[in-house]
């Protein structure tokens, strides 16, 4: 197993060293920084030409790619370009809000679809079952943002009609701190964990209910119930407990991809997380700070793919990594 | 479920074993069946399919909405009751009525003329991407499964390349820099992008046929390459190659839409669904500009699904039957 590890490891060296080298390529491609900046009447030349040598931005992009390597590990992950701030602290500024709705939004998700997945299993085909299975196939095919901003639209007009503020449709806080402040956050967030609490729970009910009709149907299941253990126990001990395999798996595939993906609602909310930074730096083409959040996110990718791996081994002991 | 299921069998054998054929009974079997009085039909694999899929109720609905919206996007110079660029500065952001059913915008634009042309849109992108992804990912998964070596690492690594960054931070960053505005540039860096997914796909088919007798038995009498390739391993690909194909008509629309939304695809005046949503933000009080093109898109990847998955029915009959 360590070894293993160790070897998954080792192999996201060279892939993730690939894939920034290539997005640098691609995104100093695409434009100089500096433009920006020339067209600002108050920035004299003397400090441009001044920046452009201090980033090296007169060298072939090649040599550009290991000084900007050297910085992601010496100045943990360098300067903006445009705004000539630090990176790093906005990174952890935005990644704790980010992780603080995507957390909630997902165990919410999780508890929820593996609920509905197993009595949607157990009663097969019943109303129930046709009720949340035609909710998940819409979930699957509304566009995150169309609703985000239905639920905007409706809390927004409830605002409107009765004057009174239940969920706040932008932002991540109105008061600056104080007793109120925790319940005024949540107030904030509670859209945005709607939004994608409902995306993911279409995804996990439909996998938890594939997965237990799997289980349902297997010998040990049918060995169980014919040396006349009690159904609830069935279900409980010999189909959940081995249902949850996937489930595990795919959360935490979800996850990794949720933690630098969230772009949509994050936009759609104006929530200062990682994702509407991310949109916002790429508006700007500053190059640093796209090349930070790829970065940033492909770690993440990458590590949670290792998580899910190790998950899987772990709770399934027929998987062997040797 | 999952667009992306590798676990697709062929469709093949099983459908050979389902050729009726009465217990004990020796070939010529058509001849026999008719002298006996049975009516019997020897039926191909594909009226077999087709029998399946014209059973599977949501699919039927699901290609009767596909037929209706998609029609209506062909033909949308004639549906449209409005011009979609025409401007009406008297009657702006109004609701719903007899005149314009999904109301105006705020230039007075006719909001069900827009929906139409942006249906046209987004089905072309959808239609465009899905065609031309599976053509290259079904060149490059055949040749990589079937020759193996170096193509075949070479593949398997791009594609862990793609998959380490967030697909929607890649298509941001690609057509901010390379495709933003124009409809069919942003199509290309989508099939750019969706391409390695179908070629994964034929790929494990390819590499496991290669193996099996039947293709052994061909060539041993003297099939070439090119003749295995696309004669005898090829039509055992199809059907999850289908259902594939299908299904990224639907994700196409919805990635497009996000990325016009987010204001990094197609721009106006071209009329897709993700910009007239994205457009209806300037009056976000004005439901009726929000709700309507995104019913739509929601409309058209739900059927797209019902289709997929009738199809998956139908053309891969070894996978446990899923009542929608």
């Amino acid at each position: 197993m360590l070894t293993y590890i160790v070897r998954r490891i080792l192999y996201s060296i060279p892939v993730l060293f690939f894939s920034t080298f290539f997005s640098f390529l691609f995104v100093s491609y695409a434009g100089n920084p500096v433009n920006l900046l020339r067209q600002n009447p108050r920035v004299p030349q003397s400090t441009i030409d001044h920046l452009i040598h201090q980033e090296h931005l007169d060298m072939p992009v090649i040599e550009r790619y290991f000084y900007w390597l050297h910085d992601v590990f010496t100045d943990k992950l360098g300067k903006s370009l445009v705004t000539l701030q630090p990176i790093w602290p906005q990174v952890t500024r935005t990644m704790g809000h980010t992780a603080q709705f995507i957390i909630i939004s997902e165990v919410l998700a999780i508890i929820l679809g593996v609920a509905v997945g197993i009595f949607s299993a157990i009663r097969q085909y019943s109303v129930f079952d046709y009720l949340f299975t035609t909710i998940s196939f819409l979930g699957f095919a509304m566009p995150t943002f169309w609703l985000a901003l239905l639920l905007q639209i409706a809390f927004t007009d409830i605002f409107l009609h009765y004057d009174t503020r239940i969920f706040y449709t932008s932002g991540l806080n109105s008061l600056p701190g104080g007793p109120a402040w925790s319940w005024d956050r949540l107030q904030h967030l509670a859209l945005p964990i709607a939004t994608l609490c409902i995306i993911s729970f279409a995804l996990y009910s439909r996998y938890m209910r594939a997965s237990m009709l799997d289980v349902i149907n297997s010998d040990y299941v049918r060995t169980a119930r014919a040396k006349g253990v009690s159904e609830w126990r069935v279900i409980m001990r010999h189909v959940f407990r081995n249902a949850l395999i996937p489930i595990t798996t795919v959360a935490a595939l979800n996850f990794g991809a949720l933690l630098g993906g969230a772009i949509v609602t994050e936009t759609v909310f104006s929530l200062d997380g990682i994702g509407f930074w991310f949109v916002q730096a790429l508006g700007a083409l500053d190059l640093y700070e796209v090349m930070a959040y790829l970065f940033v996110t492909a770690i993440f990718v990458v590590v949670f793919n290792l998580i899910a791996d190790i998950l899987y081994g772990f709770l399934d002991p027929r998987i062997r990594y040797d | 479920m999952a667009p992306n299921d590798d676990s697709l069998f062929p469709t093949a054998q099983a459908v050979e074993g389902e050729v009726i054929a009465p217990e004990g009974s020796i070939a010529p079997l058509v001849d026999d069946t008719q002298a006996a009085g049975l009516d019997l039909k020897v039926r191909s694999q594909w009226s077999y399919a087709r029998m399946r899929f014209f059973r599977h109720r949501l699919a039927l609905i699901g290609l009767f909405g596909l037929v209706i919206i998609f029609g209506a996007g062909i033909v949308a110079g004639h549906v449209a009751p409005y011009g979609y660029a025409d401007i009406d500065l008297e009657h702006i952001l109004q609701g719903p009525t007899h005149a314009h059913y999904f109301g105006t915008d705020d230039l007075g634009r006719d909001q069900f003329t827009r929906v139409i042309w942006g249906i046209r849109t987004s089905m072309e992108v959808g239609v465009f991407v899905a065609f031309v992804s599976t053509f290259v990912g079904l060149v490059v998964g055949a040749i990589a499964g079937y020759y193996g070596g170096w193509l075949d690492n070479l593949l398997m690594r791009v594609t862990d390349l793609v998959l380490t960054l967030p697909l929607l931070a890649v298509l941001l960053t690609a057509t901010r820099l390379l495709g933003q505005g124009s409809q069919w540039r942003v199509s290309l860096i989508l099939v750019f992008f969706f391409w390695t997914g179908i070629a994964r796909v034929v790929r494990g088919i390819y590499l496991s046929l290669r193996e099996k007798e039947y293709v052994e038995a061909a060539k041993a009498s003297g099939a070439g390459d090119a003749r295995l390739m696309f004669r005898h391993i090829l039509p055992n690909t199809l059907g999850p190659i289908v259902v594939n194909a299908t299904l990224a008509v639907g994700t196409a629309i919805l990635v497009e839409a996000a990325l016009s939304f987010l204001g990094f695809g197609i721009k106006p005046p071209t009329p897709s669904l993700g910009v007239l949503v994205s457009d209806a933000q300037r009056n976000p009080n004005d439901w009726w500009l929000t709700v309507f093109p995104g019913l739509a898109i929601v409309a058209i990847v739900l059927c797209i699904n019902f289709v997929g998955d009738g199809l998956r029915d139908a053309l891969d009959p070894t996978q446990r039957r899923m009542r929608a």
